[in-house]
């Protein structure tokens, strides 16, 4: 096992070398196009055996993942934000084949306006889609994520397409230490791609995909994916204990960091919770029992253990870094259906919408959070959902509208 | 290349592989078509199917074919070609399995795929000098979902979206030559009412490695409103009026298979269709009918006698 400085791409691409993965179908979007620049160099070094193919769209991308992997191959593929809106259709479609195959997903905002910077709302489009979800916070977690989600997709009792997020230019560009698995070792973990007697073959007709009629067949079908999702909870922590075992390092179902003795949680995904675990530590020097949930597993879903976690706290902020477009934070809404009817849950679960389109979200903020949430907890009042958006941000930007105003005017009073 | 073991009508397969008592409706062009390139061509293949009539070809559990089907969707069944293939290429360099298990990649679409929703992944694959077999059965509109209009549609028929006194304002798209001009491996017109033209050009293609496509026109007798009897006889008048030249791009260039003599007037085949009753009905519609004559007329004018 060795140790280098590596960004949340590389970190991403080693995963799929690493998985000994076949076939990558892939489509240029900022900022995931590292990863498959850095993998058509091993292909064409000849570091990974196999082969990319560059398609002419994410739709078609994703298309080609799910056939590929239906004829019988492991297959890595990756994209963003408006990549993964343009494949949506497939995203459904494949997940409905029960082929596994792992997409990493670098998110980023998504238009309108055109941005370039993360936010969680491109991933969260694909929640109902029957992809699992895998959320990390730092470029190791990202390589072992897609080392497990391997196994996660291909179990027998899941069989399901997987997409392992990382957030754009905070982990996708950020170089951290990561260790990187001996080969040999992190192909004994992943193993051998099992199509499970599926695949097409001369003399062994087979048809996938085909149509139903009526809503009968249709329900058994999809109740059988929602099952296997819940079966991917199971195999998942088997799955997890097993990559411990083999590399010394745990990726729960959730992150809980110093939930046992607190009274509050920030919960929150993907790289920002870093921060949040910075905050909490400068917040427990303070005395404010706080701690930190973060979900690892977003679909399916550990509904449990956010149960137990939550238990007993006084008040929780869930911090999201998306909008819902009229209702608000996505992870807000989850949280509550998870908590609500449950007995000894917190009566205070407050929302706040930050970071979004790559927006930073400051220590002092978080402070501010856990200030609010103390003040609720006296009040028993749960607070007004917020955006994190300051004063400052707001007379800048006006400052900026201002100023273009300004020189418009000015230019056309300029003699021609 | 050899020479063709289809000379007459008896030489033609009758292995029927394609299993009777599929949902298409009676006497479907496409199904007709279909019949007799699969029997030709064989079951090792996997059909890659794009949403359309012949989805329902395969209603779970239940299937037509005694190959492999994968219904992918409308606008990217070449991208699933491209799949299939490219995994089969790697099972194969990688022996994971052997070369006998091998199968031809077929993408199959109605024209509303072909020519509109997917041409963006036909033309991806063909960049990418894809092998694969594509069959697209053109019934000249958005068949399953009640025949609207597409891009293939022909100038002045009415359809579920082009009810109007004029019909179909467009021009059917010429999609023989948006393929040719990328010079792919084969592309070739047939119907199945010409048995041994369509079982001559499924052999060569066969024979062909890369970017391949069969444009099958497809008498619909449900879109077009004709007695299902009729099929065949709509299919001979197709090709006599000179509405459908049976032709193919080979080695580089393009060969009509048959250049009628004497062509039949278009209104022959025209006046037998319910699509196309309001160029007669109540008064003909003769500005219409000559401007379809002239363009049959233009074309004939600029192909060459063999
Ligand atoms: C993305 C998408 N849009 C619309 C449809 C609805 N739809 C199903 S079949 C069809 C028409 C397909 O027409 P064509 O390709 O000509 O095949 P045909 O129905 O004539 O066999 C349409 C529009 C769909 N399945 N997917
Ligand atoms: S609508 Fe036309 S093309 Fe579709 S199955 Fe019926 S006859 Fe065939």
């Amino acid at each position: 096992m060795t140790r280098q400085l590596m960004t949340g791409n590389a970190a991403a691409a080693w995963g799929a070398r690493l998985a000994a993965v076949d076939y990558v179908p892939a489509f240029p979007i900022t900022p995931q196009t590292e990863i498959i620049e850095t993998l058509a160099a091993w292909f064409d070094d000849g570091s990974m055996q196999g082969r990319m193919t560059v398609l002419e769209s994410e739709h078609s991308m994703v298309t080609a993942a799910g056939a590929a992997a239906a004829t019988g191959v492991r297959v890595f593929t990756a994209t963003s934000s408006q990549g993964l809106l343009h494949a949506m259709e497939m995203i459904y479609t494949v997940a409905g084949w029960r082929v596994p195959f792992v997409l990493v997903n670098v998110s980023r905002g998504l238009s309108a306006p055109i941005t370039l910077e993360p936010d969680h709302n491109d991933v969260l489009a694909a929640r109902d889609s029957g992809f699992l979800q895998l959320h990390c916070s730092t470029c190791q977690e990202v390589l072992d994520s897609v080392l497990i989600a391997y196994r996660l997709a291909e179990h027998s009792q899941v069989r399901l397409p997987i997409i392992v997020n990382q957030d754009g230019f905070y982990l996708s560009f950020t170089r951290e230490p990561v260790q990187l698995p001996d080969p040999k070792q992190a192909r004994a973990f992943v193993g051998d791609f099992d199509m499970g007697g599926l695949g097409f073959r001369a003399g062994m007709p087979e048809s996938q995909a085909v149509a139903v009629l009526g809503g009968s067949p249709y329900s058994y079908f999809r109740y059988e994916c929602h099952l296997a999702m819940q079966q991917a909870l199971n195999a998942y922590d088997e799955i997890a204990g097993e990559f411990e075992q083999r590399f010394g390092r745990y990726h729960g179902v959730v992150e809980a960091f110093l939930t046992d003795n607190a009274d509050y949680l920030f919960v929150m995904m993907g790289c920002f919770a870093t921060k949040a675990k910075h905050a909490v530590l400068q917040l427990r020097k303070a005395g404010v029992k706080i701690g930190l949930l973060r979900p690892r597993l977003f679909r399916p879903l550990p509904e449990w253990r956010i149960r137990d976690i939550c238990r007993g706290k006084k008040a929780v902020a869930v911090i999201d870094q998306n909008l819902s477009l009229g209702k608000g934070g996505v992870l807000h809404a989850e949280l509550t259906s998870v908590l609500y009817g449950q007995s000894d849950m917190p009566a205070i679960v407050a929302s706040f919408i930050g970071g979004l389109g790559g927006r930073d979200i400051s220590q002092e903020e978080f402070f501010h959070i856990a200030e609010i949430l103390q003040d609720a907890a006296i009040s028993g009042q749960t607070p007004a959902p917020r955006l994190l958006y300051t004063q400052t941000e707001f007379r800048e930007f006006k400052k900026l509208q201002a100023i273009a105003v300004y020189e418009r005017h000015e230019s056309k009073e300029q003699p021609t | 290349m050899s020479e063709t073991i289809y000379r007459r009508m008896k030489d033609l397969p009758s292995t029927h592989l394609l299993g009777a008592g599929t949902a298409a409706c009676a006497g479907c062009g496409g199904m007709q078509a279909l019949h007799q390139i699969y029997d030709v061509f064989g079951d090792k293949t996997v059909f890659i199917n794009a949403a359309g009539c012949m989805t329902l070809l395969s209603v779970y559990p239940f299937t037509p074919f005694s190959g492999s089907w994968l219904y992918s969707a409308m606008g990217s069944a070449p991208a699933g070609a491209q799949g299939v293939r490219d995994a089969l290429d790697i099972l194969l360099a990688k022996q994971r399995i052997p070369a006998e298990e091998d199968l031809s990649a077929v993408v199959l679409t109605g024209d509303g795929s072909a020519y509109g929703m997917g041409v963006s992944a036909t033309s991806g694959a063909i960049d990418r000098n894809l092998d694969f077999l594509y069959i697209c059965y053109d019934n000249e509109g958005y068949g399953n979902t009640g025949q609207q209009f597409s891009s293939a549609t022909p100038h002045g028929a009415k359809t579920a979206t082009s009810e109007g006194a004029a019909g179909y304002p467009g021009f059917k798209k010429d999609l023989f030559s948006l393929w040719v001009a990328n010079k792919p491996a084969y592309v070739a017109t047939v119907i199945g009412s010409e048995p041994l033209d369509l079982a001559r050009k499924v052999e060569k293609a066969k024979q062909i490695k890369g970017p391949r496509l069969l444009l099958a026109l497809a008498p619909c007798p449900t879109g077009w409103g004709f007695d299902p009897a009729d099929s065949s006889a709509i299919g001979h008048l197709a090709v006599k009026t000179g509405i459908w030249p049976l032709k193919e791009y080979v080695d580089g260039r393009v060969v009509h298979n048959k250049i009628p003599r004497e062509r039949l007037p278009v209104e022959d085949y025209l006046q037998k269709q319910q699509r196309f009753a309001h160029l007669f009905r109540p008064q003909r519609n003769e500005a219409l009918l000559q401007e379809i004559q002239n363009r049959v007329d233009d074309y004939w004018d600029k192909v060459e006698p063999e």
